[in-house]
This record gives C-alpha cells, structure tokens and sequence, in this order.
C-alpha cells in the first residue's frame, strides 16, 4: 500500500470515529429520568477517548499525505476544507478538557463530519506547488490561519448548543424561525453530499465548451445533470491532448445564463438545495417536529452561563492565533512572494472582514454586555463568514488565493 | 473640577460609579443596580464628565464604545463591496477609457454602475480612508479616555471595601467559617499565595490580585494598531517607499529604475514547468500548463564613484543571485521581485543581400532589433543603410511606416541596398511575410534567413522603509492581544467581622469559570462560607419565574 492509501484510510477511519462519538457523546448527556452521574461519566470518557483516536488517525492522515507529497497538505480545496476540520476537533478536544461538556461534542463532531463529508467531494488528487506556494509560510500561514479559524468556529458550537437550549419552541418567533434556518442550512449540505454521490454514482459527466466573459474559449465540466449552462455552450468531448470535439447528443439544460454566471456552481447549488429540502421534509415528517424541536432533549441538562462562557472564551482563544496566521503571517509572506504585504486580493479582504467582525464582537460583549443569546447569534454569524471566506470566495470570486 | 464626596471621605471626580476608595455605589442608578458596575471599575471616563466644549463633543463622539463599534462595521461592510467584481488593479485595462469600457462589456449595467460609484478602486477612495482614519482616531481617544483613569484607579485600590460593594459583586459569600479555627484570615492568605496571589492585608481585611496587567491588554493592542496605521501612511511620505518595474532581456543591462547608479544585467530567464496537466481552478483560468519555477540569473552592478550617469564602461558585480519567485534579491533595503515574463521575443535578424536572378549571395546582415546599426558595410563597395526602422509595423501614414509600440513585435525595415552593380542604391521595404519595392523594381534582395530570440524578464524593484515600523506595530499588537485574552485579572476581597462573619467577594474580567475554580479550592482548605454566583442566582429566578407564568 503506498503512502498516499495509507493516507486515504486513516482519513476514512477519522471519519468513522466521528461518527460513533457523535452518538456516544449523544448519549453521555442522554437526559434520564434518574440522576446517573457514574454513567453518564462513563459514556463522556468512551465518547472522548474515540474523538482523540479519531483525531489521531486524522492527524495519520495529515503528516503521511504531508509526506507523500512533500508540502502541507493545504493547498487545494480538497486539503485545505479536510484539515480545517482537523483543527476543529482538535479544538473541541481542547474546549472539553478545559470545561467537560458533552453537549458540545453532538454539535461539534456533526459539524466536522460535515465539513469533510464537504471535503471529499472535490477532487483530492495530489497536485505539485505553483512557484508562489513554495515556501514554508504555505505551512506556517495557512495552518495557524485555520487553526484560528477552528477556534473561533468552536464559539459557534457553543452558540449553537446555547441557542437550542435557550430559544422558545413552543411559540412562533423570529428567533425560532432563524435558528431552525440553521438547521436547514446544515441539512442542505448533506444534499450537496447526497447529490454528489447520486450523481457519481450514475456516472455522469457533461464537458461543455463556452466562451467566457472575458471572451476566452474554456471547458466547464459538470458532474450533476445540466440545470442552468452557459450562453451559447456546446457539449463536447475529449478527444487527444487539448483538442475537444462536438458530441451527437447534446444535453443543454434548462436555463442558459451569461457567461458572467458561474452555471456549472448554479446547477450544483439548485441540486443540493433540491436533494436538501426532499431530505429536510422527509426529517419533519417521520419526526413530526421541527430539527430544533428534534435535538433539543439533548441540550437539557446544559448550564447556560458555562455554555455562553465556552462561547465567549473560545474567541479570545482563536482570535490572536487568528490574527497571527490570518494577518500578520499572511503579510509576511505577500511581502517576500509578491513584494506587498497587502493588495487587497479578495482572499485577504475577507480575512480582514473576518477579524474586524469578531473584534466588534469582543467589543460589543465587553462594552454593551452583549452576552447570552446575542453573543451566541453573533458567533454563529462569525462562523458563517468564516465558512464563506472558504467556500465562496475560493469557488466564486477569482483573486490570487482560487488555488482549488 | 466639581467632586463628588463620599461617605468614607474619598473625593470623587463627577461621574464615577463606585467610589475609588471603598467601593459605595455612588449614583442613584449604581445604588439600584443588584450588582456593581465593575467594567472599568466604576470609574469616572472623561467623556462622562466634560460636555462643554467642542473640543469636548468630539472627543464624547470618538470615544464612544457604540461609534467605535459603528465605525468598525461601516469598514467591514465597505471592505465587503470591494470584492463584488474584481478591483481595477487586477483587470487588464490602464487607461480610465478602458476600465470603464471593461466593467461595461463583462458586467452590463451593474458593472458600469459599479465603476461610476468608484466601487471598482474603493480601497483607494477618500471615503474610505477617511473611514479608516476615522477608525484610528477613535481607538486613540478611547483607550486614553478610559486607560489613563482605569490605571489610576487600579494603582490606588484600597485593601478594606464597603459591604455595598462586596454585596454587589457577582461572587459573594458571607457566614461563618465550617471549622472552628483561629486565623482565617492567615489561613486565606498562605492558600492565595500559594495560587500566585498578591495578598494585602489591613487590619480585618484581606485583599488578592492577580494578573493586573491583563488589563491593560487591550490599550497595549490599540498602541500596536496606530503604530501600525501611522506606519502605513509614512508610504505617502516620498523616500519612504520606491515601487518600480523593469523588462530585462537576456543579454541586456538595464539601469535600475529608483537605483541611483546601479544596473541590473540579466544573465538567463528560466520557465519551469511540471510535467502534469492543469486541473479545476487553473484549468478555468486558462493555464495549461503548471508551472514549477520561473527564475532569473541576475547580476546587480554599481557604478564607480565619480561616475557619469549612464555610464557603464566603469561597473563593479555587487551581486550576482536567481531571482525567484518567493526568493527576491536583496540588496541594501531593495528587493528585485520575479513578477512576470515574456519568452521567445524577436531579438536579431539575419538577412542576406541576394541578387534575384542569379540568387547568389554578397553577404550577410545581422540586425538586432533593440539596437539596429543604420549602416552595414559588407566590403567591396558593398553595403546596406537603413533608412528607416519600426519595431511593430502597423501600416503606412503618410507614406511613412508607424510603430504601434516600441517593442519588436512586427518589425518593418527600409533598406538601401549598394552594390557594385548599383551604385545609385536600391531601396526595398521589407517587413515579415511582405516586401514592397516603392521606387521600382531592384535588382537584389534582402532574402530572410533566420530570425533569434530570447526571453524577457519582469522585475519589480521594491523598497520600503515602513516594514520595520509595521512590523513593530504588528508585533506590540500581538503582544497586547495575547495579554489581554490570555490573562484574566482576578481580585478577591475577604473580610472577618468581629463576630467572626466570613464575608468574601470576587471579581474577575473574564473566565469566571476559572476563578471559581480557584475559589473552590480556596473556600475548602480555609473552611470559608460558601459563595453564591448572583448571575446564575438571577437566571434561576428567571426560570422560575417562566414556569409560573
């Protein structure tokens, strides 16, 4: 088995452990009727100890991929969203050991199982550096930078878990309605999951040959079904080297776009939200409850003040290794590979975004005594920026950091 | 300055919350509060306190916690538009014209709107500047309008505290000791020292600090910010920042732009690439290839003294390095930066002067395009003369060859052609693929033989002298970051009454968590009354209160 198997598999493992101690921490804060505290102890200490060999298989994964190909593994969306969820858990194993609570873990585990689940649909090839990623800050910046990115998204966690306890399911309100939002949110991506799998799995695969909007001739290839396509697109096929061919059958979706619109993320986007909504309502009707509704038992037992105290901590913890990585290393190296430690790319931009937010959150808590509920919206909304810095500025707004 | 008194004697300045000495509440408001308003320790701000000037409104605007938070966001939210579409410094235009025309045709009618609000150079607008030095302006005045007193207040804390104020501390315990004992307060004392406390001590009373200077965390980072704002805005000043672009070919010496009296020779321009196909993203950006490595093996020169300027007959090898990218050259504060390339540009041309009939050869011309000669001598009355040269033809004006630009691109050539056999000289135009003969039809040719190339290096020269400042402005901040979030300052106040009542308060500016750790183990070993957490107290009540509705 080569190292790069080795490497596949222990991420597989990592991934599997997630799994069963997400329900093992679901069940060490299983709401009895009786106070069993020794059980309950028990079920949090196995629950712990699958997390940390998780983690450690996970970390397999990271240092022998790393070794495979002779640079961090953070350099294309497939790596970098695989090891940010590494460094979640890593900080989730942190946070529980500082405070002990397992609610944290049935929010926190889902979320990184979720985000490599996310991971595995891109292409995870290995693929050598361009000559502007050779150097050691790629290690140095981008692994301090998601470092503190997983550090403050644990606040997230924490907001979340606070929420659940804390808002009213019995009465309509704003608030009901946009944390079961949320919820749906994170329902949708298991649809992304699903329709890639689906899709996959029925093996399809569409070359489209376009003209972009700066008038240059390009290939989009698609692997759901065509929903939305490019003005004026034709199906094509591969043919030796660059060269592509007209096919016979030309499949041209439903909805042509401008070449301005990325139709290819459109009709992945429109799929996942349709696979994600078949799901949602498939969820509330075999439950009869809204998720909110579904999830909430576990969090009973939770201690609002300890809970919205995680949340707030964790940002003062990731928010100076955030700067650290996400700022100051990431201006050194622009300044050795591009000879400007800024250029407002919007990579950079939106980590600037990233911080002025959750400095208006330390300020707002400190100054306004935003704490509680607000604090832990605030949270969520912080982790939501961080996720769209990852997600779709890397996929749709072109700038030096599109790498992926 | 008006003062308030209160009642242990203390003079107040107007508007403090909890008086500097024993801590009463000293407002009506403070008095009802259930618990003390201990985030700057009750302290009077100055911006609670004048109000009358204008000098006085500013800085009460500035030094507001609510505009500061404003000001934060309107800088988020303006940073946030700025990326919608690319920002004109990475689009392939340079002309205003052509921004204007690009934003037009690739994003319709948002895109020219875009480009009319000046959204596509927003970073460079003076209202967004104006936001930032707006931004810089409140941090200054609100840190030194609650730091300086925060720190008197913090430097002149009293051991003894009224009972008002301890009762309204979030951490509270009052009651009898769980063992009888002698010495409490020693007891209290030699435990807190233990965990690393200051302990003071005054008759009955007891007080405990730790990490004091976590406080001041967040006012070291503001000082670590404007250093680092001031020291972006020294680039205005000139000298501070030389910022310039050179297009070197192999072979050629170029003075240094921003250099006085250095040149840069370019010795070879090196492409690497790596040997596997392009995927996703760089497929989408139209790379086909990927590239391993670009480099340049450049030498720097510096001219001797007392050198004319452009003279290079007197140069002496400073330095001799590959530039790469991530590996800049360095030499005395400037960097040479690889940033871009062009290969395989037209360089020498060969032409050999043939008679059309017979196809015999007089000889051959070798003409570099940079550089042209304007006259060849091939012996024996043999010669060429260039009458006219443009390196990228474009088409006649007025009976004149144009250049489109100055690079050899398309280059066009008027030849007089001298022979023994036409004395009077033959003139051809000749560009590539075309020869017209304007004066009649001539005997001999410029026939084409072969053409040389090579490759062309983009370099930027940079020096800024601003790093150091930025980089100590970045690290005080980091400093003043790590402290402030690191550390938590904790305060713990005991008191024995006479009939032995315990009566315990503690504060903490963050982890409470933490403290009551410390507390727990505390109120064990000196057998202390158990403390009650009124926040949580107070949330219970809530509860209660929801399950009787």
């Amino acid at each position: 088995m080569s190292l790069i198997e080795v490497s596949d598999k222990l991420l597989y493992v990592a991934f599997m452990c997630y799994l069963v101690a997400t329900f093992l921490f679901g069940g060490a804060i299983k709401p009895t009727k009786a106070n069993e505290p020794r059980r309950a102890n028990k079920w949090g200490k196995l629950a712990i100890a699958i997390t940390i060999v998780g983690f450690l298989s996970h970390l397999g994964y990271f240092i022998t991929r790393w070794m495979y190909t002779g640079h961090a593994p953070m350099s294309n969306m497939f790596e970098f969203t695989t090891g940010f969820a590494m460094f979640l858990v890593l900080s989730f194993i942190i946070i529980y050991f500082m405070y002990k609570v397992a609610a944290l873990g049935v929010v926190a585990l889902p979320i990184a199982i979720l985000i490599i689940g996310y991971a595995a649909m891109f292409p995870s090839e290995t693929s050598p550096l361009v000559p502007s990623l050779q150097s050691d800050f790629l290690a140095v910046h981008v692994i301090t930078a998601a470092l503190g990115q997983s550090i403050l998204a644990i606040s997230a966690v924490a907001g979340i878990v606070y929420l659940l306890k804390a808002v009213d399911t019995k009465q309509k309100s704003k608030e009901r309605f946009w944390f079961e939002t949320v919820m749906f949110v994170c329902v949708l991506v298991i649809g992304f999951v699903l329709a890639s799998i689906t899709f996959s799995s029925m093996g399809v695969e569409r070359t489209y040959q376009y003209t972009n909007s700066e008038g240059a001739v390009t290939v989009a290839t698609y692997n759901m079904p065509t929903i939305f396509l490019f003005e004026g697109a034709v199906q094509v096929e591969k043919e030796d080297g660059n060269m592509y061919a007209e096919t016979a059958e030309q499949n041209l979706g439903f909805v042509e776009l401008p070449p301005l619109f990325d139709s290819r993320q459109f009709t992945i986007v429109t799929w996942s939200i349709i696979f994600g909504t078949i799901l949602y309502g498939l969820l509330r009707l075999i439950g009869r409850r809204s998720i909110t509704e579904m999830i909430q038992p576990l969090v009973k037992r939770v201690d609002l003040t300890l809970v919205d105290e995680i949340g707030y901590r964790s940002v003062l913890i990731g928010f100076p290794v955030f700067t650290l990585g996400a700022l100051i290393f990431a201006m050194m190296w622009a300044q050795i590979a591009w000879g400007r430690y800024w250029g407002w790319d919007p990579k950079e931009v939106w980590a600037l975004i990233t911080w002025l937010f959750y400095a208006a959150f330390l300020h707002l808590r400190l100054s306004k005594g935003w704490e509680g509920k607000k604090s832990a919206w605030l949270a969520i909304v912080g982790f939501a920026i961080v996720m769209f810095n990852l997600v779709a500025v890397n996929l749709i707004i072109a700038g030096l950091h599109s790498y992926a | 300055m008006e003062k308030i008194r209160c009642e242990c004697g203390h003079e107040n300045p107007i508007g403090t919350k909890l008086c500097g000495v024993c801590g009463r509440a000293l407002t009506e408001e403070e008095q009802q509060n259930k618990l003390a308003d201990m985030r700057y320790d009750g302290i009077a701000i100055r911006s609670k306190t004048h109000n009358k000037s204008i000098i006085d409104k500013v800085w009460n605007f500035f030094s507001s916690v609510k505009v500061g938070i404003t000001l934060i966001i309107l800088n988020l939210l303006a940073a946030s538009i700025g990326t919608i579409l690319p920002q004109e410094f990475y689009i392939d235009a340079s002309t205003e014209a052509a921004k204007k025309i690009y934003y037009e045709d690739i994003y319709g009618s948002f895109g020219s709107l875009y480009y009319n609000l000046g959204l596509s150079d927003i970073y460079s607008s003076w209202w967004f500047q104006i936001l930032v030095l707006m931004l810089g302006v409140s941090i200054i005045i609100a840190s030194i309008d609650r730091g300086v007193p925060l720190h008197k207040n913090l430097k002149n804390q009293r051991v003894k505290r009224h009972f008002n104020f301890m009762k309204r501390q979030r951490i509270f315990a009052e009651g009898q000791t769980t063992a009888q004992q002698d010495n409490t307060l020693g007891q209290v004392e030699e435990k807190l020292k233990k965990m690393r406390y200051n302990v003071r001590r005054e008759g009955n009373a007891l007080m405990a600090e730790k990490n004091r200077f976590a406080r001041y965390g967040p006012y070291i980072n503001h000082v670590g910010l404007i250093v680092f704002l001031i020291a972006v805005m020294l680039r205005l000043i000139p000298g501070f920042h030389v910022d310039e672009s050179i297009w070197v070919a192999e072979g050629e010496m170029r003075a240094v732009p921003g250099m006085e009296g250095f040149f840069i020779y370019n010795d070879d321009f090196l492409l690497e690439t790596h040997d596997n196909q392009a995927q996703g993203e760089q497929l989408k950006q139209g790379v086909n290839v990927v590239a391993k490595n670009f480099q340049t093996d450049a030498i720097l020169y510096k001219q001797a003294e007392g050198s004319l300027p452009g003279q290079t007959d007197n140069l002496e090898e400073v330095l001799k390095e590959q530039i790469r990218v991530n590996h800049p050259m360095k030499y005395d504060g400037y960097a040479f930066y690889q940033m871009d390339y062009s290969l395989n540009e037209l360089y020498k041309m060969k032409f050999a002067l043939t008679n059309k009939e017979t196809g015999a050869s007089l000889g051959d011309v070798v003409i570099d395009l940079t550089n042209p000669e304007k006259t060849y001598d091939l012996g024996d009355g043999v010669r060429v003369d260039i009458l006219s040269y443009v390196p990228d033809f474009s088409g006649f004006k007025n009976g004149q060859p144009q250049t489109a630009t100055p690079a050899p691109n398309n280059p066009a050539f008027i030849f007089r052609m001298t022979t023994p056999e036409t004395p009077e000289g033959e003139t051809s135009f000749v560009a590539i693929k075309q020869t017209l003969e304007p004066l009649g039809e001539t005997k001999y040719k410029m026939a084409f033989q072969n053409i040389e190339t090579r490759d062309k290096t983009g370099l930027t020269i940079r020096k800024d002298s601003t790093i150091p400042f930025l980089f100590v402005g970045g690290f005080i901040f980091m400093l003043g970051v790590v402290i402030g979030s690191y550390w938590a300052h904790r305060r713990i106040w005991v008191e024995e009454l006479e009939d032995g009542t315990i009566r315990l308060a503690a504060h903490t500016n963050k982890n409470w968590f933490g403290i009551k750790k410390e507390l727990d183990v505390l109120t064990e070993a000196a057998h202390l009354p158990a403390y009650i957490d009124q926040v949580d107290l107070e949330k219970e009540k809530e509860k209660e209160g929801d399950t009787a509705l």
